[in-house]
């Protein structure tokens, strides 16, 4: 089925989840082409994304979450696996008119907001080109109204008196306002956001936090929010996934994984986050916070050189999601269910459709 | 251990930084009037131009025309003298300015659009159009240049003119293509190319209207460049008799003065001198008026025009 | 104040570009004590890292020193020729740069960049440069054995203890550290942060520490100095500052804006619009148009640092003439 999709209908057809990926792979040969040395960025990632939630994919440096974005934005190929938005293969959108509905529907929003925009042009520039490629049914004057209503969505007002500036002419917190302006002017259903206030000043950060949880109300979109920081994932996510390594080590609601973290690296993350309200105590800092061994990884869980926990067979077996608690699940040996989930499942889950839309 | 600091120093500086915003051509005046040695390139080339467009403003006489004394020296009558065939030779000059720099212009225009084909075409597209491209450059850049600019001039005899500039445009585009190549490069890291890909838009479009547009001072600095070069490597090829010689320029000046002798300290050296000196000034003023665009390109090179406050008392 | 390591009195720094000069830092008065741990905190732009680099003397065009004294250990540094920086550069007080990769040079080893540094600013031998190299090293917990590599084979935050090894490579009093962990993941900053207190406490240095992140300094400083626009807004004893709501309205507005991990989720309000053109500040109080406690005079009178307890606040909500004549004011905001 080649046909674009013109409905703008706010429901998922018959069912199926926005975005979907099952096993998703993606790895990179590192050097010549003789180089035997593959870096598995991402590995057998299954998560579901559905209407009007955020979703916080939370890691480390090195630990896939902008690789999963890139996969997602389709600006890599996967090496396996599959990503479904709406129930189709992503893979099978081959001609322009389809790649280009995909990505109207599912733009990105980048980190740095100083390398973020064409210096050379003013800051209207992404969001009328998003136009002009997404919505060519609307003409000149329509256009205008639309840059104008975007801007104004975002918190970028006088909306006329913005949209003629240049970057350097704003600040970082600005600039990343216009890139969510030019990802709402496409009307998407999913907004990648990559790590979009860890390079804002965190004075700042609250502002675009509550721009984001404001989008999920007033425009109805997803957001995919890929950040290395629990705390902002706290405030505006309804479920966290944790990933180490290119694995996803947990996944739940966020005041669950929060409260009742069950992988050893989601507890390590959390013990590590600096809140200066907090009263000062004694810690344990053994951890160095060594980058993840991704390049040719060996069977076993990648977690495993740095886990209090690690037993022998972390380093046989490679741990799957298994659950934990309704709707949470973590990829752990010596984690412990919540009593009630242990009686009920005591298998790994086994890779494909999940059952119910988490 | 010093330097250093002071990059992390600019990052934190509060000043307006001198934009992109503005339109290039208010930037370049901008620039070019804020620097001395720029804005006298400037003059001077435009009155370079001037001369070219306008030669009869200057000298009434036909350069051409052989009926003169022959061979004396600078007098009232003829302020360069005349040459070995009775020639004035200051007519000569003046109207000789004008396809010296059409020549300049021309091929200077040709190398730059050249390299900023194969240049950015290899930066952007990156893996095997790359490295196929790379080597075709490099090939250009190590074949020895006179040799070829040589056989290539001589073997396109017929042309005249056109062989120069062919000549000068093969031998000349490699170098700027390196440049535009690696300024390409550091884009990649630039998340705007990557924005622009996920948008949905075609590579030619990232090329031709995303990337050449940060690239203007680099192109307009190349040119300029590429334009010293060509006006004395063109003198040099005439000089050696290749090209129209029937054709008035100041390098063929230069090969007709050494024919006759003028230059061994014959009876008129200013016959060779003249066009000599004409060459050095014409690449003087484009390599001044480059300044401007390396100041452009870094501001860091601008020169700090108040006079240094003196240390807290 | 007797014995202090650090006394910067005005200090002020001008950048002097083509539309006039611009006032970056703005008549800084800063104390530090031998072995104390200052955090300096503010947003982009605030000038912190201009002062740093100013106490520093590392200021180069179109930055400089406009007016005001750096002594340090007695010595007025302003007035210090380059000759005599460089005895005391390296070997008294050291810095450690942003961003490693700045700072480390890609094409040299850390072994060689070691040996830059030491033959630069003294005169050891051979022998002793690389024992005392390995020594720094192990001392910020890298294995010597690393000497050999290029700053691109190791980690971020290996890079980042490196450079505190180089910055530690004469046992220097002072070490002033500009925003070292920011590029940085979590986990590591925090083992970062942790070592520098260990290091710290061990070896007896001061630091001044200049981050925009206030949660990251705030646990390991002893007195903390938020900075707005070029000035001085608040200073005092990190506890007092988190003891009770922070002074001044803008260091209570940054402490609100980081969402918690723990607690009850609030709604987070940042501070909303940007700090002023330095070229163009505003008439009065400099944070007055986002401060949301403003009062009328507020737009027209700059506030001094006005001490309340063991701090001193730029606030005019401190400045007694002002509140008595708004009594209501002053006590919807103070503790």
């Amino acid at each position: 089925m080649t046909t674009v999709d013109t409905t703008d209908g706010r429901g998922p057809a018959g069912g199926a989840p926005l975005l979907r990926t099952v096993e998703l792979t993606r790895h990179f040969r590192l050097g010549g082409l003789l180089s035997n040395r593959v870096l598995h960025a991402v590995d057998d990632l299954t998560i579901t994304i559905a209407d009007r939630e955020i979703v916080a994919l939370v890691g480390e440096s090195g630990s896939g979450k902008s690789t999963v974005a890139r996969l997602l934005a389709r600006l890599y190929r996967p090496t396996r696996g599959t990503i479904h938005y709406r129930g189709r293969s992503v893979e099978s959108l081959r001609s322009r008119a389809d790649i280009l509905w995909y990505r109207g529907q599912v733009p990105m929003v980048f980190q740095d907001p100083y390398s973020s925009m064409n210096p050379v042009f003013r800051v209207s520039h992404g969001v009328s080109r998003n136009l002009r490629l997404h919505r060519r049914e609307l003409g000149r004057a329509a256009r205008h109204d639309e840059a104008e209503r975007v801007f104004e969505a975002v918190g970028l007002t006088p909306a006329a008196e913005m949209l003629s500036k240049f970057p350097y002419e704003m600040s970082g917190g600005q600039r990343q306002r216009v890139g969510f302006a030019q990802a709402l002017a496409l009307r998407p259903r999913l907004i990648l956001a990559d790590e979009p206030v860890s390079m804002l000043d965190v004075s700042i950060r609250a502002g675009v936090l509550n721009l984001m949880a404001d989008l999920r109300q007033r425009e109805e979109v997803s957001i995919l929010y890929i950040t290395h920081d629990l705390a902002s994932a706290r405030y505006v996510a309804d479920r966290i996934l944790v990933m180490y390594a290119g694995h996803l080590v947990e996944t739940g609601p966020t005041e669950v994984v929060l409260s009742q973290p069950k992988h050893p690296y989601t507890q390590l993350l959390l013990s590590a986050v600096p809140d200066p309200r907090e009263e000062v105590s004694v810690e344990a800092t053994t951890d160095l916070g060594e980058p993840p061994r991704v390049i040719n990884p060996t069977e076993g869980c990648r977690f495993r050189f740095r886990c209090p926990l690690a037993i022998d067979e972390c380093s046989r077996v490679t741990p799957r999601l298994r659950p934990m608690g309704p709707e949470h699940q973590a990829a752990c040996h010596v984690a412990t269910p919540d009593p009630a989930t242990a009686a009920t499942a005591s298998q790994p889950i086994a890779p494909g459709p999940p059952a119910e839309s988490v | 251990m010093a330097a250093p600091a002071m990059e992390a120093n600019l990052s934190a500086a509060p000043a307006t930084q001198e934009g992109f915003g503005r339109a290039s051509f208010q930037r370049f005046s901008a620039a070019i009037l804020r620097n001395r040695k720029a804005t006298a390139g400037l003059l001077l080339l435009l009155f370079l131009a001037f001369v070219a467009a306008f030669p009869q403003v200057f000298t009434r006489v036909d350069p051409n025309a052989a009926i003169y004394p022959q061979a004396v020296g600078p007098s009232g009558a003829h302020w360069l003298g005349t040459t070995q065939v009775g020639q004035d030779v200051y007519a000569q000059l003046i109207w000789g300015t004008r396809l010296t720099l059409i020549i300049t212009v021309v091929a200077g225009g040709g190398a730059t659009l050249l390299s900023v084909l194969f240049g950015v075409a290899a930066a952007y597209f990156g893996g095997m159009v790359d490295r196929v491209l790379s080597v075709f450059i490099d090939i250009f850049l190590i074949i020895p240049t006179l040799p070829l600019l040589i056989i290539l001039a001589a073997y396109l005899t017929g042309a005249g003119t056109v062989a120069i500039i062919a000549a000068l445009i093969v031998t000349g585009w490699a170098f700027s293509a390196r440049q535009l190549r690696s300024q390409g490069l550091s884009l990649r890291t630039r998340d705007f190319l990557e924005a622009a890909r996920v948008r949905g838009e075609r590579s030619m479009y990232v090329i031709f209207a995303e990337i050449l547009p940060t690239m203007t001072s680099l192109l307009v600095a190349n040119f300029m460049g590429l334009a010293t070069y060509m006006v004395a490597t063109a003198a040099g090829l005439q000089f050696l008799g290749l090209g129209n010689t029937s054709e008035v320029t100041w390098g063929t000046m230069l090969y007709y003065a050494q024919n006759n002798d003028a230059i061994q300290g014959g009876s008129n050296p200013w016959w060779a001198l003249a066009p000599g000196f004409a060459v050095v000034l014409m690449g003087v003023a484009f390599a001044l008026l480059n300044y401007a665009f390396d100041e452009i390109g870094n501001p860091a090179l601008r020169a700090v025009r108040r006079p240094r406050a003196r240390r807290a008392a | 104040m007797p014995g202090a390591l650090l006394e910067v009195r005005d200090l002020s720094v001008d950048y002097i570009t083509d539309a006039g000069n611009v006032r970056a830092v703005d008549q800084v008065d800063l104390d530090l004590q031998p072995g104390e741990f200052l955090g300096v905190v503010g947003e982009s732009g605030c000038g912190k890292s201009t002062m740093v680099f100013a106490i520093a003397q590392l200021l180069f065009p179109p930055a400089e020193i406009a007016g005001g004294s750096v002594t340090f250990k007695g010595q007025d540094m302003v007035r210090l020729g380059d000759t005599e920086l460089r005895h005391i550069r390296w070997r008294d007080y050291s810095v450690v740069m942003q961003s490693a990769m700045n700072a480390l040079n890609p094409m040299k080893s850390i072994e060689a960049q070691f040996r830059d540094t030491m033959r630069a600013h003294g005169d050891m031998g051979t022998e002793e440069i690389r024992e005392r190299s390995a020594e720094v090293l192990r001392i910020v917990g890298i294995d010597p054995v690393h000497l050999r590599s290029y700053p691109h084979q190791l980690s971020g935050g290996m890079r980042q203890r490196a450079m505190i090894a180089m910055a530690l490579l004469f046992t220097p009093e002072l070490v002033m550290m500009d925003e070292p962990t920011s590029a940085l993941d979590v986990v590591a900053q925090r083992s970062l942060m942790s070592q520098v207190k260990q290091l710290q406490e061990r070896l007896g240095f001061a630091v001044i520490f200049v981050t925009h992140d206030m949660s990251v300094v705030a646990r390991y400083s002893d007195r903390l100095l938020v900075m707005y626009a070029g000035q001085v807004a608040e200073v005092g004893p990190t506890r007092a500052m988190f003891e009770s709501p922070p002074l001044h309205p803008y260091s209570r507005g940054l402490l609100d804006a980081f969402p918690s991990i723990h607690g009850p989720r609030r709604e987070l309000i940042g501070i909303p619009g940007s700090p002023p053109d330095l070229g163009r500040p505003p008439s009065g109080c400099r944070f007055q148009p986002r401060c949301p406690v403003a009062m009328p005079p507020c737009s027209s009178v700059p506030p001094r640092l006005y001490p309340v307890r063991r701090s001193q606040v730029r606030c005019l909500l401190y400045d007694e003439a002002i509140t008595e004549a708004a009594p209501e004011r002053q006590a919807a905001v103070k503790p």
